[in-house]
């Protein structure tokens, strides 16, 4: 038998209100899970259970005295370490910000607080959100929950693995280039990435803020939908979040896939590279999709091959920029030395505090935006971006999906790409384009690999269109009925 | 081919105080990393417009009133050195010797 802290989050929400488990026990569950496993996962940089308790205690107050509660309320929730939360320290997996205890919440914690969720702690992850496969942070690597050798993705690796082994029920990460659907994927859960402003990026660090976007994890479609209603809706704090009210996105959520025009990006799927084991797994998904009644057909996005080329130089040179307030001035470290001045002490604090990708990418990023350069690299690249865009609206003139892999294989080792930033940048082939035209797009787990391991299927979505993704991949999750847990689950051992 | 890059003078641009060894592989890996990017020049043609960001949005403001921010004690709690109430950093300006 399952844990509490193994269920989905609108389970738990109904044991609360009929009174068959307290917030208090739920908490207690996700944290003994933490302490069982995160000695050989990693998944947390800080553990808040003092918070966590005060959290829940509240909730079962609250349940007591016979209010209505959020959908969120009680429900133990991880955020990735790149969200600020007032009080309790948050390094972005940087040792640049080590000492860094922020004084303000960002808004999707703030509301996320205010409606009652259980804060666990804040997850591990790829320095300043840049990596694909959690080996960039600056703290030591997370593990995959479904076998300790491998890699849980990332950039958002440590909510994908929280969620995956049960030490929350669900999570929130940053995808800028994938890093919520690639770790989502490569975990075996749900990863959603909204669209371009759904949800206010107010209190994120920034990476690359015409990419960044805050997303979820959750073990299944409903809860995606549930998390997102949530934290999404305007917020006056960040200019670039959509005006739009409030909505429920779990509404329609139901409908089927009947008469649903799904376009495959058929490249992707034959492209060299792509694992036998991902590609088979997508396939027959697909065919699931045939025999639901979706009218299935194939796509192209002809520039999605540039994509990748383009987010390389507009990721950098976004991060050159957003990363220069790292100075050692007013937040984090300082390496002083013998700094004779204060550009010395900017250089050796930023020399000092920076790990080796986000070095990698600010020398990128300031050597594409130089003079003499920008027209031929990242004015080229917005370019690009222009096509990719096109290819999209195009595409969604004849379809109102497009589904594909999330990433071209299943968990990669520890160590296997570290070497090689190109083969590493490959892994977010599939996901890059829809952060560049900021559509909407979900990973769900579509089966295990011949290796064992999750493989996850991409639905994307029109601009603005949630609604229609979750109803495709809420279809597909009922068919497919993928219900497999990491095998490290079924070796601890319960009361 | 992979691009050559002034290595010295863009760790000076980006303040990052690099080791030899550093300034010498970040050459080598960003030389092959723009050689992949230059792809972007193939398609990229005069009559195709920049786009700067996915939902393209000018001038966004809200409305100007006073309320609630951080206080002068919480913007500072988390500076490395504070005097008198400020940002103490090494000097910034010349100053003659004595």
């Amino acid at each position: 038998m399952s844990e509490l802290c193994d269920l989905g989050a609108h389970e738990l929400a109904r044991r609360l209100r009929q009174g068959e488990a307290s917030a208090a026990d739920v908490a207690e569950s996700a944290l003994r899970r933490v302490g069982e496993l995160d000695e050989r996962l990693h998944t947390f940089l800080r553990v808040t259970p003092d918070l966590a308790r005060l959290e829940a205690a509240r909730v079962d107050e609250r349940l007591a005295a016979g209010g209505e509660l959020p959908a969120v309320a009680g429900i133990p929730l991880a955020l990735k370490d790149v969200l600020t939360t007032k009080g309790v320290r948050t390094t972005a997996g940087s040792k640049i910000l080590e000492p860094y205890v922020p004084p303000y919440d960002c808004t999707p914690w703030s509301r996320l607080e205010a409606a009652g969720a259980v804060l666990v702690g804040k997850t591990n992850c790829d320095e300043f959100a840049m990596g694909s496969s959690n080996e960039n942070s600056a703290y030591g690597p997370v593990r995959n929950p479904w076998n300790l050798d491998t890699v849980p993705g990332g950039s958002s690796g440590g909510s994908a693995a929280a969620v995956a082994a049960g030490e929350a029920v669900w999570a929130l990460g940053t995808d800028t280039g994938g890093s919520v659907r690639q770790p989502a994927s490569l975990c075996g859960v749900v990863g959603l990435k909204p669209t371009y402003g759904r949800v206010s990026r107010y209190g994120l660090i920034a990476f690359a803020s015409s990419l960044d976007h805050v997303g979820t994890f959750t073990r299944d479609v409903r809860d995606a939908a549930t998390l997102l209603s949530a934290i999404a809706g305007h917020d006056p704090m960040d200019a670039t979040s959509l005006p739009d009210p409030p909505a429920d996105f779990t509404e329609g959520m139901d409908a089927g896939v009947r008469g649903l025009r799904v376009g495959v990006v058929e490249d992707w799927l034959s492209m060299e590279g792509i694992q036998p084991g991902v590609a088979a797994a997508v396939r027959s998904t697909i065919d699931r999709m045939d025999a639901l009644g979706a009218s299935v057909e194939t796509a192209s996005l002809p520039h999605a091959d540039y994509a990748l080329s383009a987010y390389y130089l507009i990721a950098p040179a976004e991060c050159s920029s957003n990363l220069a307030r790292f100075d050692g001035v007013r937040y984090g470290l300082r390496v002083d030395g013998e700094a004779v001045d204060v550009a010395e002490m900017n250089a050796r604090t930023r020399g000092a505090g920076f790990g080796d990708e986000v070095k990698r990418r600010i020398m990128l990023g300031t050597y594409s935006l130089s003079a003499g350069y920008y027209d031929a690299y990242y004015g080229q690249a917005q370019k690009v971006r222009t096509l990719v865009i096109r290819d999209y609206q195009a595409a969604f003139e004849r379809f109102d999906v497009l589904v594909a892999p999330t990433s071209p294989t299943t968990a990669f080792r520890l160590g296997e790409r570290t070497e090689d930033p190109l083969a590493m940048y490959l892994s977010d082939i599939f996901t890059i384009p829809s952060n560049l035209s900021g559509t909407p797009a979900i990973s769900i787990p579509c089966g295990l690999a011949p290796d064992g391991l999750p493989v996850g299927f991409q639905v994307m979505g029109r601009l603005g269109d949630e609604a229609t993704v979750l109803r495709a991949a809420y279809a597909l999750e009922q068919d497919l009925g993928f219900a497999a847990q990491p095998p490290l689950l079924g070796d601890l051992v319960h009361r | 081919m992979p691009v050559d890059i002034d290595i010295e003078h863009v760790a000076r641009l980006a303040r990052l105080a690099l080791t030899p060894e550093e300034l010498e592989r970040f050459r080598r890996q960003l030389g092959l990393i723009l050689e992949h990017a230059e792809k972007v020049r193939e398609v990229a043609a005069e009559d195709v417009p920049p786009t700067a960001q996915p939902i393209p949005r000018a001038n966004v403001s809200r409305p100007d009133e006073v309320r609630p921010c951080l206080s002068h004690d919480e913007a500072l709690s988390t500076a490395p050195d504070v005097e008198d109430g400020r940002f103490r950093v090494p000097r910034i300006v010349e100053q003659d010797e004595p």
